[in-house]
C-alpha cells in the first residue's frame, strides 16, 4: 500500500512517500507560519519527486507538534468551561485546581460543580441535578464560553452522568463544543478531567489546523483518506482527530522513533532525533518507544497520557550559538532558519552554520561561514557533542554497549563514538525518519473498564472485543488488527469479581473508500 | 531514630512548612510499601489550605500528656476509589467529629493509623481544619491491609469505638467489638456499601498508649526521606541512594518489569510483579508478591526479603514510590528493604504481620540481621 507520510515540526515539515515499506521519494521544507503553506509545498515535492510512482496513494498520514507547542508556549488556546458532575464528593479539588497559574489563566473559562455522578458498581452516587447543569450552561454561554468539558465520577464505568448532561448544555448552549472526560479514557478524575479541559482548550486550534490538513490534502491531487499521528505512533481518521487534538501531542518524537526502526532494521536500540529545535533522545524496544515511567506532564498540567520516554534537550540545526561559543541555546531560530542563519545568508550563528563550517553538512551558501574562527568551531562542535552523548547516557538502562540510531535533519551533529554505544548508526532518509513513522503508522482502539459478576477471563475477552471495535471505528482494518496489551486489575477491597481490563489492539489504516 | 535529629531537646513543637507537606508525600509514599494510596490528592488539599493561611504542628508524642485523648484517623477503602472521589479535608474531619461527640470531649491532637501513603496525610488535613496538633507518630510505622496489623493491636489495646463517615449524610459508629479482627470485619461491610471509601477514626488513644505502644517519630522520619529526594533530584545525584543513606536501607535488586498478575480474593488485591534484572542484576529476576503492600521478595527462587521488613519498589529514575495497583509492565524499578519498627520483630508482632500472616510459609529473617552477621 503506497502512503505518504508528512511531519509538521517546529522548523521543517518533512514527507515521504512509501510503497509498502520502501521510501521512494522524500523532501524537506521548512515549516510556515500559515502551516497549510509549507504541507502543500512538501505535499507537491514528494509527489513531484516520485513522478509516476506517486500513482495510487491511498493514505497521506500527518504528525506534527502545534498542539504540544500550543500549550508549552500558552498560545492558540481557547477558553473552556468545567462541568464536574461529582457533588456532594470532590468538592475542595476544583477544575484546574493543580494547573500552573498562567496556564490555568489563559484556558479557564469557569468551573462548575453539580450533584451526581456514579460509584465504583454502577450506583448513583446521588441522581444528578440538571437544574444546576442548566444553570451552569447558560452561566457559560452568558460569558461567551464555547468550549465546555464535562466530567464525571467514574465516567469511564459508566458514561450516563457526562452523556445526559451533554445534552443538556448543548441545549442550553447551542454553539458550545463539548468534550466528554469518558471519552478520553481511564481511572482517574482528576487527570481525565485535565486532558478533557486540554482537548476544550485546543479545539479550536485542531479544527483549523485539520482543515488546513485536509484543503492541503484535497488540493495535491491525490484520492487519499487524511490521518492524524497520535502520541503511540499510531493515527486516528482526521475526523475523529480533529475533535481529540489531545491525543496527538507527542506524535512528532514516536514517529521519528519508529520511522527509525523501519530505516534501520533494528528493533532494539537508543534514537537520537536532532531537530530543528530540539534533540530528543527515545529508547526502542522491540520497534516501539519504550513509554515513560510515570504520570506524564503537558505544559506542567498531569495527564494519564500513554507517552514515550523522552529526554529533550535544546540542540538542533536552528539552535543558537552565541559568538564566543560560550552559550548554546536553548533559543532557536525555528523555522526562520532559512533566512537566519549564516549559511542561508542571515546574520544569527546556529548549530547548522557549525556543521557546515566542521565539512559535517553541505547545506546553503558554505563560503558564508569560511571566515568563522576554527577553534570556536571545534568548541561548539565538542559542547554539541558532550550535551548529546550525555542526554544518551541519561537515557540508558542498560550497562551494556547498545546501537545508537542516528535520525533527524540535524543527525550529522550527532558524534561518531559515544561512551555506551557500539555504533552510531546512520542510514539513507535518516533526515526524513519522521516523516517515515508518520506513514507507517497504525490505527490503535483502547478500552479501560470494570466488569463486575463475570470471570476474569470473560472481562478480558469483552474488553478486547470493546476495544477491536473501538479500533475499526478509528479506521483499522479489521482483519490485520493484533492485540498489544492486556492489562488487569482485580478491584482490592471490592466485593465479588469486580475487575478492571484494560486492552490496547493495533492495526493497519482501511484504505479510504 | 532519624526524626530525633530534626528536634532540640526543649523542642516539643514545630509548626510544619508548606514544603514539609511536599517532602511528606513523598516520603509516605515511599514508606507505603506500595500500599497506602497515592497521596497526591491530599498533597493538593495542604497546598491550598497552605495558601489560605492554614498551618499545622507536628508534636513530639513524648510530650503528650498520660491523659491526653488521640484521634487516630485513616481513609479506609479501596485505592480506586479514592482516584474518582477526591480526598476533601471536611469529609476527612467529619469522623473526628462525630467521634467527640459521642465521648463528649474534645480530643488534644491526631495521629495517623498509618504513615504509608495518602494516609500520612490524612491527620494533616484534619489538623489544618480543626486545629488540632499533629502526633509525631502512627502505628504502623508504614501501611498494612488490615485493622489488626498495628502496634496497637499487637499491644491488645482496645479496639472500639470507631466512627466512620460517608460523603452523603451516612453515619456509623460501631462502639463495641470483640477483637480487632472482628472489627475489621464489621468496618469493612460498611465500607463496602457506602462505595468502598470511608473517612474513619480509629479507636481513641491515651498520651500514655501512645507513648507505650505507637510506633514514634515516623512523620518526621517521612518528612526526611521526601527531603532526601527532593534534594537529590535538585542536585541531580541518585535519589534511590538517598533514600538508603537517609533510612537506613539496603538495596536488593534493580530491574525492569516484564510481567504483573493481580487478582483480587478475600477482598484484597493480591498478586506478584515480575522484575527483570538490569546492570548488576542482569541474569536474576525478582518476585514481589504483594497483598495491597509488597509481603515478600524472591530472588532465583530464594525468598530474600519479607514482611515486617518494608519492601519498597521505587521508580529508579526519580526515587518515586511506586503502588501495587500501578506498577506496570516496562518500568523501571528499583527494589529496596527498610528496617522495620521493632514492634514487629516481637513473636506477637510476628504472627500479626509476618509471612505468616500473608499466607507464607517462611521463617522470618530480616535482611538487616544478616548484615549484622
Amino acid at each position: 500500500m503506497k502512503r505518504v507520510g508528512i511531519d509538521v515540526g517546529g522548523t521543517n515539515t518533512d514527507a515521504v512517500l512509501i510503497d509498502g515499506e520502501i521510501v521512494i521519494a522524500t523532501t524537506k521544507t521548512f515549516t510556515t507560519a500559515d502551516i497549510t503553506s509549507g504541507v502543500k509545498t512538501a505535499l507537491a515535492k514528494v509527489i513531484a519527486n516520485a513522478g509516476d510512482a506517486a500513482e495510487g496513494v491511498e493514505a497521506v498520514m500527518i504528525g506534527t507538534t502545534h498542539y504540544t507547542n500550543a500549550v508549552v508556549e500558552r498560545r492558540n488556546l481557547g477558553r473552556a468551561a468545567a462541568v464536574r458532575v461529582s457533588l456532594p464528593a470532590s468538592a475542595s479539588l476544583i477544575p484546574f485546581c493543580d494547573w500552573p497559574a498562567d496556564l490555568a489563566e489563559e484556558v479557564n473559562g469557569g468551573t462548575y460543580l453539580v450533584h451526581g455522578g456514579h460509584e465504583y458498581d454502577g450506583r448513583a452516587l446521588v441522581p444528578m441535578d440538571e437544574q444546576e447543569v442548566a444553570e451552569a450552561a447558560r452561566a457559560i454561554r452568558r460569558d461567551g464560553v464555547n468550549a465546555v468539558a464535562i466530567s464525571a465520577t467514574f465516567s469511564p464505568l459508566t458514561s450516563e452522568c457526562e452523556t445526559r448532561a451533554a445534552e443538556i448544555v448543548r441545549n442550553e448552549h447551542p454553539d458550545a463544543h463539548v468534550t466528554l472526560s469518558s471519552s478520553l479514557g481511564r481511572i482517574g478524575l482528576l487527570e481525565r478531567e485535565n486532558v478533557a479541559l486540554m482537548n476544550a482548550a485546543l479545539i479550536g486550534l485542531a479544527s483549523e489546523i485539520t482543515h488546513a490538513f485536509s484543503d492541503a490534502v484535497s488540493g495535491s491531487g491525490l484520492d487519499a483518506a487524511l490521518f492524524i499521528t497520535q502520541n503511540d505512533g499510531t493515527v486516528a481518521r482526521a475526523e475523529l482527530a480533529r475533535d481529540f487534538p489531545v491525543f496527538s501531542f507527542a506524535s512528532g518524537p514516536t514517529n521519528s522513533m519508529r520511522g527509525a526502526a523501519l530505516l534501520t532494521g533494528r528493533k532494539d536500540a537508543m534514537v537520537c532525533d536532532v531537530g530543528g529545535t530540539t534533540a530528543d533522545v527515545g529508547c526502542l524496544i522491540n520497534g516501539f518507544p519504550r513509554e515513560a515511567n510515570n504520570v506524564v506532564e503537558v505544559g506542567g498540567v498531569r495527564t494519564l497520557f500513554r507517552m514515550p520516554d523522552l529526554l529533550s534537550i535544546a540542540i538542533g540545526g536552528g539552535t543558537i550559538v552565541t559568538d564566543s561559543a560560550e552559550t548554546i541555546g536553548p533559543e532557536s531560530v525555528g523555522y526562520r532558519l532559512g533566512h537566519e542563519a549564516i549559511v542561508f545568508g542571515g546574520t544569527t550563528l546556529t548549530c547548522t552554520d557549525i556543521a557546515v563550517a566542521a565539512g559535517l553538512l553541505d547545506v546553503g551558501d558554505k563560503s558564508l561561514v569560511k571566515t568563522l574562527d576554527k577553534p570556536l568551531v571545534s568548541k561548539a562542535l565538542a559542547t554539541i557533542h558532550a550535551r548529546l552523548a550525555e542526554a544518551v547516557d541519561r537515557m540508558k538502562t542498560d550497562a551494556s554497549s547498545v546501537p545508537l540510531l542516528a535520525v533527524g535533519g540535524g543527525a550529522m551533529l550527532i558524534p561518531e563514538t559515544m561512551p555506551g554505544i557500539s555504533e552510531v548508526v546512520h542510514v539513507e532518509h535518516e533526515a526524513v525518519a519522521n516523516a517515515v513513522g508518520a506513514a507507517i503508522a497504525q490505527v490503535s482502539g483502547e478500552t479501560d473498564r470494570i466488569y463486575r459478576g463475570i470471570s476474569r477471563e470473560e472481562a478480558i475477552l469483552k474488553a478486547k472485543e470493546s476495544a477491536i471495535e473501538n479500533a475499526i471505528d478509528a479506521g483499522a482494518d479489521k482483519d490485520t488488527i493484533q492485540i498489544i496489551e492486556v492489562e488487569d486489575l482485580p478491584l482490592s477491597y471490592l466485593p465479588g469479581q469486580a475487575i478492571r481490563a484494560r486492552v490496547r489492539v493495533v492495526g493497519e489504516a482501511v484504505s479510504a473508500s | 531514630m532519624a526524626g530525633l535529629a530534626l528536634r532540640t531537646p526543649n523542642q516539643t513543637h514545630r509548626v510544619l512548612t508548606a514544603d514539609d507537606m511536599e517532602a511528606l508525600a513523598i516520603g509516605a509514599w515511599i514508606l507505603g510499601t506500595g500500599g497506602g494510596g497515592d497521596p497526591y490528592h491530599k498533597l493538593l488539599n495542604m497546598r491550598q489550605l497552605y495558601a489560605k493561611g492554614h498551618t499545622v504542628t507536628l508534636i513530639d508524642p513524648m510530650s503528650l500528656a498520660d491523659d491526653a485523648c488521640i484521634a487516630v484517623v485513616s481513609n479506609m477503602g479501596a485505592p480506586i476509589v479514592g482516584q474518582e472521589r477526591l480526598s476533601d479535608p471536611e469529609f476527612s474531619a467529619r469522623p473526628v467529629r462525630m467521634m467527640e461527640n459521642y465521648l463528649g470531649r474534645k480530643f488534644d491532637a491526631v495521629m495517623a493509623l498509618e504513615i504509608g501513603g495518602g494516609n500520612g496525610l490524612q491527620p494533616m488535613l484534619i489538623a489544618a481544619l480543626t486545629g488540632l496538633p499533629v502526633v509525631d507518630a502512627d502505628t504502623m510505622g508504614r501501611a498494612y491491609p488490615e485493622a489488626q496489623m498495628t502496634s496497637v493491636a499487637v499491644a491488645n489495646l482496645k479496639c472500639f469505638p470507631f466512627a466512620m463517615a460517608d460523603i452523603r449524610d451516612n453515619e456509623v459508629i460501631i462502639p463495641r467489638a470483640e477483637s480487632w479482627t472482628w472489627m475489621e470485619r464489621i468496618s469493612r461491610k460498611a465500607c463496602t456499601e457506602i462505595g468502598s471509601v470511608a473517612a474513619t477514626c480509629k479507636a481513641p488513644r491515651t498520651g500514655e498508649e501512645v507513648k507505650k505502644h505507637g510506633v514514634l517519630y515516623t512523620t518526621s522520619k517521612a518528612i526526611r526521606l521526601g527531603e532526601t529526594v527532593l534534594e537529590a533530584r535538585k542536585n541531580h545525584t541518585d535519589p534511590i541512594e538517598a533514600v538508603l543513606g537517609a533510612a537506613h536501607g539496603k538495596r536488593l535488586f534493580a530491574g525492569k518489569v516484564v510481567d504483573v498478575e493481580r487478582r483480587a480474593t478475600e477482598g484484597f488485591l493480591r498478586g506478584q510483579a515480575v522484575i527483570e534484572g538490569l546492570e548488576e542484576d542482569v541474569g536474576s529476576t525478582m518476585v514481589l508478591h504483594f497483598q495491597n503492600e509488597f509481603s515478600v521478595a524472591f530472588k532465583d527462587g530464594q525468598p530474600i526479603v519479607m514482611t515486617p521488613d518494608l519492601i519498597c519498589a521505587l521508580d529508579t529514575v526519580s526515587g518515586e514510590g511506586i503502588g501495587t495497583d500501578v506498577i506496570r509492565f516496562g518500568q523501571r524499578v528499583t527494589v529496596l528493604a527498610l528496617p522495620a519498627p521493632p514492634v514487629f520483630l516481637s513473636p506477637d508482632g510476628l504472627k500479626a504481620v509476618g509471612p505468616g500472616a500473608f499466607g507464607f510459609d517462611i521463617e522470618f529473617s530480616s535482611v538487616f540481621e544478616e548484615a549484622q552477621s
